[in-house]
């Protein structure tokens, strides 16, 4: 037990080391990073102070920015299921050194989504009213306490699975597959709830038809799986240019061929949803008129939702061509139109015509405050950061270059010694 | 069918000491003791803290009167629920708090609740520096620490209200009639509006602002009346920003509000239960319990509930201090609101303020439970029909046409 306590602190001190030693380029990235998130904290005591009467949301349009980043952010929290499943279930071996990353990046996702969740409360000082026991947490009949429950839950998992792996590593030796398996097939199925569920909380409401369809949930998984791994493969790329960290390209290849699966699937489904909405337009049509052409006049979001079906449309055939995905310049930049364009469409593009028109067919439109604004940036950032420290801490252990000082008999680790490069 | 309020609600059982009771009363325990000596500490030590720290105290003018109340007892302290002890020492309502046994989730709440009491304490910018200052400080420490209305026992309830009428006294020098009274047996409300009667004037809008206490700043309207041409039923084609003379020629209006649905799907999607329709069909909110997430407004198909955005505000002279722990009480920063059929008058038996202020007889309110009623006269003999019946929401608000 002492030993494991020994152990433990000299893990999170080589974390601690690792994430706050490094280069000039680092240090400007994290300080940044922290400049954002400070700029953030003080829009929030902002909000805190004045109420959220400083963002741009009103009775008619009741969530805004906020929460379109939430439902973006779980889709980008449950994209580490593509690495996982080919990496532990499929034992695809090109993924090993890949899964780790897409961890972290499902943990910076998931807490970026709790915090988005947690400035959009009105009275976020009676949060404890979600906590069983103590408050009250309406499960099973509220959609909102059963996103509390699988948040949480995959939280715990991608935070404790790699956790699990690295330490084992650190103290020399190899992770007994036994006990952290089983785990990561529960994992995989809950990255489908996760979206699932979100997708849930919103196509659940009768009130909105815009939300109310039964499309929702595969489109939610369709683009998730189309953004997460195009992230995955930015954050790879950037990982196999700045660390010795060997990253094969079969694996960033294959990264992309699911990325383009997905997101041709996803633009099926918005063209199926376009043509229901359009063909034989409805009453129950009229927010996808308001989003893809305005209504009386009122066309905030035209512009917006047309830009991102043009640069989802645009990404996926550039991925669609065998020479232009094989090439990593073009893949990247590919990538990252794909990723905006998602965002936008699965953020703004998808909650706010659901309250535009109004149930009663108001017409009040939304414009997000420099608050908000400074607020979201905030929240991203601190993703980053999370997501930095994670990748920072873990690479030197999957490296075979920290290990515990604790270690009794130096016994050589399978699968870690080979990864070690011969540059130092 | 209509009555049929399913919740999967943890009611207290028998001898339970509220929401956060373990079931069954026990004597208080050493750890129970030790526990509460380390409570008391930390709220002591916050108060002190506070005391200490100079600031402005926030200005209240004590001159202030409410309408329709009287002149100004001066023994305020006896009035409230505080009692006094042996030696004559006027004693803060809140006191009994520290001698209360509490069980280990009481305990959990109350230091998570008070962790959260002491961040937004932080925050805050009124600093206490009388002996009334810390009263209020204490009873809104305490405040903090209730649970949900719905599982309070009668104790808890007769609390809170004790507290929220000492700190109406303590901050805005008025004296509130703040009721927590429970649904009468055999009553059920409903509602029915007449198109052809509604001329537009909005009396209705106006009674409603001067009964319930709304914020005036953002001047929060429960009801609405769409003015449209005449021939179709149809809000998409309507207006309820009118700023003209009314009746229009050729023109019907048709008022919404909260319409109490049987089935409501806000009360479904609240993640903490702070919401449910009660025995006479009201849907209520618990202010105090609501966080403030919103999710009841995305999933209401009427439009019918409100936010309060900022700090409500309400000028003392416009305050109506007759009021219900459900209904039209002052609500705070950051929840959610709405129309309650008036709870704090329909409970008492008079009419809801929209029906009373209206000049064409246009709103028939009524207990539908009442084979004589007026309401039940209207449904049997009148062609009635809801808003969005295809929902299944079930609304207790009919319309019907002369």
């Amino acid at each position: 037990m002492r030993d494991q306590l020994n152990h433990l602190r000299a893990f999170l001190l080589a974390g601690l080391d690792a994430a706050t030693g490094g280069g000039r380029r680092y240090h400007i990235w994290m300080g940044s990073l922290t400049l954002v998130m400070v700029v953030g904290a003080y829009a929030y005591f902002l909000q805190l102070r004045d109420g959220l009467s400083v963002t741009g949301m009103t009775d008619h349009v009741s969530w805004g920015l906020y929460i379109s980043n939430f439902t973006f952010l779980v889709g980008l929290a449950a994209a580490a299921v593509m690495l996982v499943l080919p990496a532990y279930v499929l034992k695809d071996v090109d993924f090993n050194k890949a899964v780790l990353i897409g961890e972290g990046v499902a943990v910076g996702a998931l807490l970026m989504c709790l915090c988005f969740v947690v400035v959009d409360l009105g009275s976020p000082f009676h949060s404890w009213h979600l906590t069983p026991g103590i408050g009250f947490l309406n499960f099973p009949r509220s959609l909102l306490a059963w996103d509390v429950v699988v948040l949480n839950g995959y939280l715990a998992l991608n935070f404790g699975i790699p956790f699990y792996i690295l330490f084992t590593h650190f103290k020399g030796k190899t992770p007994n597959k036994k006990r952290y398996v089983p785990f990561v097939y529960l994992s995989v199925f809950w990255a489908v709830s996760i979206h699932m569920v979100t997708a849930f909380l919103l196509a659940g409401l009768p009130a909105r038809p815009f939300w109310n369809t039964s499309l929702m949930g595969p489109r939610f998984l369709a683009s998730a799986f189309a953004a997460g791994p195009a992230f995955i493969i930015l954050t790879l790329s950037m990982i196999r240019a700045n660390t010795e960290y060997e990253i094969d390209d079969s694996a960033i290849q294959k990264l992309a061929m699911i990325t383009t699966v997905a997101a041709q699937i996803n633009l099926v489904m918005i063209g199926s949803e376009v043509f229901k909405e359009f063909y034989f337009p409805t009453h129950h049509g009229i927010n996808a008129q308001y989003l893809f052409f305005g209504l009386e006049g009122h066309t905030a979001l035209v512009g917006w939702i047309r830009t991102s079906i043009f640069l989802n449309a645009a990404a996926t055939l550039t991925l669609m061509i065998h020479p232009f995905r094989k090439n990593p310049k073009i893949l990247i930049g590919t990538c990252i139109v794909l990723f905006v364009a998602i965002w936008m469409d699965k953020g703004l593009g998808l909650v706010i015509p659901g309250f535009v028109p109004s149930p009663l067919g108001e017409i009040v439109e939304y414009r997000p405050t420099w608050v908000e604004f400074a607020v979201t940036a905030g929240i991203w950032a601190f993703g980053l950061f999370v997501f930095t420290v994670l990748v920072r801490a873990a690479l030197p252990i999957e490296m075979g270059h920290s290990r515990s000082p604790y270690i009794e008999q130096a016994e050589p680790v399978p699968g870690v010694t080979a990864v070690v490069s011969g540059h130092d | 069918m209509m009555d049929d309020f399913g919740f999967p609600f943890p009611l207290p059982e028998e001898g339970s000491v509220g929401v956060h009771g373990d079931g069954a009363k026990r004597d208080m325990t050493f750890e129970d003791v030790l526990r509460w000596q380390a409570m008391a500490a930390i709220a002591e030590r916050s108060l002190d803290e506070a005391g200490r720290a100079e600031g402005e105290a926030v200005d209240v003018p004590s001159d202030v009167r409410c309408r329709g109340d009287g002149p100004d007892p001066a023994p305020a302290l006896s009035e409230g629920p505080g009692e006094e002890i042996g030696d004559g020492t006027p004693r803060p309502p809140g006191a009994e708090l520290l001698d209360k046994p509490m069980g280990r989730r009481k305990a959990i709440g109350t230091l998570l609740g008070t962790l959260a009491a002491g961040t937004q304490a932080a925050c805050s910018n009124a600093l206490p520096t009388s002996a009334d200052d810390r009263e209020r400080l204490l009873l809104e420490f305490q405040e903090r620490l209730k649970g949900n209305f719905r599982v309070m026992t009668d104790e808890e309830k007769e609390a809170t209200i004790a507290r929220l009428e000492r700190l109406a006294r303590l901050k805005r020098n008025v004296h509130l009639n703040l009721s927590g009274a429970d649904a009468e047996q055999g009553v059920l409300f409903g509602y029915a509006f007449n198109i052809s009667k509604c001329k537009g004037y909005r009396e209705c809008v106006a009674g409603c602002l001067e009964e319930n206490n709304q914020d005036r700043r953002s001047g929060i309207q429960y009801i609405r009346i769409f003015e449209m041409e005449s021939g179709e039923i149809n809000l998409e084609h309507s207006t309820a920003e009118y700023q003209h003379e009314v009746p229009r020629e050729g023109h019907v209006y048709m008022g919404t509000q909260c319409f109490q649905c049987a089935n409501p799907p806000c009360v479904e999607v609240c993640p903490v239960a702070a919401t449910w329709p009660e025995p006479d069909g009201i849907v209520v909110i618990d202010y105090d319990w609501c966080i403030g997430c919103r999710y009841c407004i995305a999933a209401c198909p009427y439009w019918a509930r409100r936010f309060n955005w900022s700090e409500p505000v309400v000028p003392p002279e416009d305050l109506n201090p007759n009021q219900h722990y459900l209904g039209n009480r002052l609500r705070r920063k950051g929840c959610v609101e709405k129309c309650t059929f008036c709870i704090q008058r329909t409970r008492v038996g008079r009419l809801p303020a929209c029906a009373e202020a209206c000049p064409t007889g246009a709103r028939v309110f009524g207990n539908l439970l009442d084979p004589d009623s007026e309401i039940r006269w209207i449904l049997a003999n009148k062609q009635v029909f809801r808003l969005k019946a295809d929902l299944g929401t079930e609304p207790r608000f009919w319309y019907y046409m002369d």
